[in-house]
């Protein structure tokens, strides 16, 4: 690879979503030391502000693509795209806190600058072009949100699942490592199109044993993150115990990200061995999709119930990937932006009904949510009928996008069976419609309070997302279709 | 925007309406979903009287891209088929919203703005011409019925809620597979051009393919319509149901199926259809006599019509897979004709249940002391049901029988049983409910009808007279379709015997 020493002004653009995010990050953290109690309220604004900020960088970045800094990164319509999506999830996130923090009296600059850190990592990995950076960002997303996950710091489930996805997470990190160093090993580079040029050399072409190995283990590492069964054993704990926003924002963005390096390594480093590891998705997806929705069928806390939904949406987005193609990859990508509509939504409106504590946690809870606040239980109808898969919502067209995409490829039997899951899928998000509009008021309605202004807005933006998705879903679709065809 | 986007369109509009007005005002609320059902029901007679008889093809049509890629159109058209069913739909919906007036007291917001989201659902599914569509709708129309039932139903409303919407869910998302399948073999989702492609071998299936994307598709409506042994979620959706939720279910909902299976399943399919047909005629008339049978021993009266529905419904079936003119037109015609007499049904049911708190058949009789035009409204239709001539239901049966005759003799013996049977159940509920003593509860209760309940009845009353009179206001249009659909299968055209000696004029003219 040319090195380039002095980067150009246009690679600062092209970093400038990062640059903003960790700048603000660290001044929240000075801001900590310096501000008084009162005024923390600010730090919220603050991080919306920096988001905000870093997603009309990320516009303003893709208007001038390409590669910055020696080619590690590159700013292409997918990065871009899944830059959106993970600012867009960190927007919500904190919209979605303010009441959260307010409600459990935990108010710091840590919290949110442990957000914005989390969040700079998955730009960081979406936008890199090279195994290395792809690793750092992974970790600076990771490890900050460990750290989120207990942030709560009296809470027992709070520590338990911070203290479960730490040490499983650095396992699984530990796995994507090794299979970096085997590929790089092999191959005598970590920038995924050399990578995919010396697999590609028919003569010198390494052994197809190592590389399947190295391939391999990054699915290990990458499995983990994005919660795919056979290495999904940590999600429901980590989701049930991680406070509500936290559990909102982990099911959401580092997945995407995760999601979206996923995409990059596979069908860019590791193309040229597709035959070898599509089976080993087509199994993982079938999994996932399996595991997560029995397993949610007989749940009684909603967290949970949704941590084993995430699993089950994650193997959809799998069913994408083993795909291996490019209306996959956009099928994957639209998929992503609409589950993280959808998911948001519904666990914003769980930590509106959880109360202080979070005490109202069971499905049981909801009963009667229809009687007393019918607008929050039109939200929360939407979007689980998104997540079943009810026609006109994005849950719906990205299912549909995605089984079309598996059909492209051949792949009937688990377009069949992933169908038929999610049939079996609608009927634990039908409990909770049902308990929220048949069934009559519970314990947890009595001292509900009305909607707050940031929750409004955090429920607003998803369920209109969800219904634009869902309606008019061309406008995102051709975006997705469009950098699909980059990433190779 | 024609008549038919219009159509589609009112519903919509109320739908958003009804969920703008304050909660406060129950009855501005019911004001208005009569006043935008009424409109779409005007405006679809503006579709039977601007439809051309005499020209099979699609009429109304409207076909802009919704999505351009995949390549999915808003594209809705009407024709002999779909046009009637449609009607079908608006017409009893403003029946069900005055059904409703006073049996609905809670969450009446809600209970209207569902009915209307459920009338735009139904309507969507027959005016759609492209199959991505017609999967929306299918499904849209899914959701408000599972609301209906799940929140003003009897007490068991949850478990039956539950049960008919995952029964539907499983089979349709076969039916999805399916559908994006013959996308990706044909390119378009657009049905006349799927067909266009099929008649020209632009696109053909292999025997196995054929196969499974028939069964595909079959099951998911199977389950609608319902075939036996597939239909358990009904009796359980019928009678945990409001009485509009089972109005709309039996007359309208059901149809869905029976209309699928003759819009796609045969003419996409015709082979597979072919070697099935056998066996789904067993079934029809085993849904046929068994459905019957079943709804002789009911204590319950809601659970007694609708298995008289699965009955009913064996004849629509046995008539499409005939593969004749006959079976085909008088299972369309039945489908109408099971629209307005069970219809009818259920409303007069929930009339009684509105008097009397109870659908238990023990816990009446002598009613027709108390209320004798209730008593003589509920004999008409009850005789209607059985297939009384000169009332709807007996023309349909009628052509279902001689078109099966024409294919196999043997069906026409053995579905002949179910009318027998239907003036077994449907006579000894009458004599139990309406004759004898009438009891303490009865004669303090049950009054007779009241304006606004007339109001409901009596259009549906007409209907029966009409259509059991002069079926020939309907059938042209629809055997202009029925006879291409016959075209499109392909098969079975030795069959088509030319005239009959004897046959009655209606008959023939039907050809």
């Amino acid at each position: 690879m040319p090195v380039n020493p002095a980067p150009g002004g246009v690679e600062y653009i092209r970093f400038l979503p990062e640059i903003i995010l960790i700048a603000t990050g660290t001044l929240l953290m000075l801001l900590d030391a310096i501000l008084r109690e009162r005024s923390r309220d600010a730090y919220g604004s603050i991080s919306i502000v920096a988001l905000v900020a870093a997603m009309a960088a990320s516009v303003l970045a893709y208007q001038s693509p390409g590669p910055a800094f020696s080619d590690m990164l590159i700013v292409d319509g997918f990065a871009t795209f899944f830059r959106v999506l993970v600012i867009g999830v960190g927007i919500l996130t904190v919209l979605l806190s303010f009441r959260f923090l307010h409600r459990e009296g935990a108010e710091t600059g840590e919290y949110h600058a442990l957000l914005l850190f989390s969040v700079a990592g998955q730009c960081v990995m979406v936008s890199a072009n090279e195994l290395i950076l792809i690793f750092i960002g992974l970790e600076i997303s990771s490890i900050s949100s460990y750290v989120l996950a207990g942030y709560l710091r009296d809470d027992k489930r709070a520590n338990e699942s911070a203290l479960k996805y730490f040490l499983l997470g650095s396992f699984a990190t530990a796995f994507f490592l090794y299979g970096v160093a085997l590929a790089y090993g092999m191959t005598g580079s970590t920038w995924l199109t050399a990578i995919r040029a010396a697999l590609g050399g028919e003569p010198a072409a390494p052994a197809p044993l190592f590389i399947g190995v190295a391939a391999a283990m990054m699915f290990v590492g990458l499995g983990f993150k994005v919660s795919a069964a056979p290495f999904q054993i940590w999600a429901p704990d980590v989701y049930q115990g991680a406070p509500t926003p936290v559990s909102a924002f982990l099911t959401t963005g580092p997945k995407a990200a995760a999601f979206a390096i996923f995409l990059r390594i596979f069908s860019t480093a590791f193309e040229p061995i597709g035959g070898g590891w599509q089976p080993l998705v087509w199994c993982s997806a079938l999994l996932s999709m399996t595991i997560g929705n029995f397993a949610a069928l007989t749940q009684s806390n909603i967290k949970r119930l949704l941590g084993y939904s995430a699993i089950a949406q994650a193997g959809y987005v799998l069913v994408a990937l083993a795909a291996h193609s490019q209306v996959g990859t956009a099928a994957a990508m639209f998929y992503l932006a609409a589950y993280a509509f959808m998911n948001i939504g519904a666990f914003a409106v769980v930590s509106h009904l959880s109360g202080k504590g979070e005490r109202f946690l069971k499905v049981d809870d909801f009963a009667g949510l229809a009687t007393r606040q019918p607008g929050t239980a039109a939200l929360l109808a939407i979007f689980l009928l998104s997540l079943i898969g009810v026609p006109l919502t994005g849950g719906f067209f990205g299912k549909f996008y995605i089984f079309k995409a598996a059909l492209d490829s051949h792949l009937v039997w688990l377009t069949v069976l992933g169908l038929l899951n999610s049939a079996v899928a609608a009927y634990y998000y039908l409990r909770i419609l049902v308990v929220m509009y048949m069934r009559e008021p519970s314990e947890a309605m009595a001292d509900l309070e009305p909607l707050s202004p940031g929750l409004r807005v955090a429920l607003a933006i998803p369920a209109l997302g969800t219904l634009f998705l869902g309606i008019f879903p061309t406008w995102v679709l051709s975006f997705a279709g469009k950098s699909a065809t980059l990433v190779r | 925007m024609n008549l038919l986007d219009f159509v589609l369109a009112v519903p919509l509009a109320g739908f958003i309406v009804l969920l703008l007005l304050p909660r406060q005002a129950p009855q501005a609320i019911r004001t208005t979903a009569l006043v935008f059902s009424l409109v779409a029901f005007a405006a679809s007679l503006g579709l039977a009287f601007g439809y051309h008889t005499d020209n099979a093809a699609q009429q109304f049509v409207t076909d802009v891209t919704w999505i351009a890629s995949p390549n999915i159109h808003y594209h809705v058209a009407m024709d002999g088929l779909s046009l009637w069913l449609t009607i079908l739909a608006t017409f009893l919906t403003p029946i069900c919203v005055l059904l409703s007036w006073n049996s609905i007291q809670v969450r009446v917001k809600e209970y209207y703005a569902f009915l209307l989201a459920l009338e735009f659902g139904l309507t969507g599914v027959f005016a759609a011409q492209d199959l991505f569509l017609f999967y929306v709708f299918w499904e849209v129309s899914l959701v408000p019925m599972y609301f209906l039932i799940g929140i003003w139903g009897h007490e068991r409303r949850i478990y039956a809620a539950v049960k008919f919407f995952l029964y539907t869910m499983v089979a349709s998302a076969l039916m999805l597979t399916a559908i994006i399948y013959v996308y990706n073999r044909a390119g378009t989702f657009n049905y006349s051009d799927v067909m266009e492609m099929l008649s020209n071998g632009k696109l053909a299936f292999t025997g196995g393919e054929q196969m499974a994307l028939f069964l595909a598709f079959f099951v998911a409506f199977a389950v609608k319509v319902p075939i036996f042994p597939l239909h358990t979620w009904l009796p359980d959706a019928h009678v945990e149901a409001p009485s509009a939720g089972s109005v709309m279910l039996a007359s309208v909902m059901l149809k869905m199926g029976a209309y699928g299976l003759a819009r796609f399943c045969l003419p996409m399919f015709p082979g597979a259809a072919r070697i099935c047909a056998p066996w789904i005629v067993v079934l029809a008339i085993i849904g046929i006599v068994y459905g019957a049978l079943v709804a002789m021993v009911q204590p319950n009266m809601k659970k007694l019509v609708a298995y008289s529905s699965v009955s009913h419904l064996g004849f629509v079936v046995l008539g499409i897979f005939s593969f004749t003119q006959l079976g085909l037109d008088g299972a369309v015609y039945q489908m109408l004709a099971h629209g307005v007499s069970t219809g009818a049904l259920f409303l007069l049911v929930g009339y009684l249940y509105d008097r009397r708190h109870s659908l238990i058949i023990a816990d009446y009789g002598g009613v027709a002391s108390t209320a004798p035009w209730l008593s003589t409204v509920f004999m008409i239709t009850m005789l209607a049901s059985i297939g009384l001539p000169t009332l709807c239901n007996f023309v349909g049966e009628f052509l279902v029988l001689q078109g099966s005759a024409l294919a196999n003799f043997r069906w026409t013996v053995f579905a002949a049983i179910g009318p027998i049977l239907s003036a077994c159940y449907m006579l000894w509920l009458y004599q139990r409910v309406f004759f004898g003593e009438a009891s303490e509860e009865v004669r303090h209760h049950v009054f007779d009808l009241k304006p606004r309940e007339w109001a409901a009845v009596v259009p549906l009353i007409a209907m029966m007279l009409w259509m059991g009179m002069y079926s020939q206001s309907f059938l042209p249009a629809v055997s202009k379709t029925t006879a291409r659909i016959l075209d499109q299968t392909q098969v079975n055209v030795q069959f088509r015997v030319k005239a009959p000696p004897g046959m009655p004029t209606e008959v023939a003219h039907a050809r």
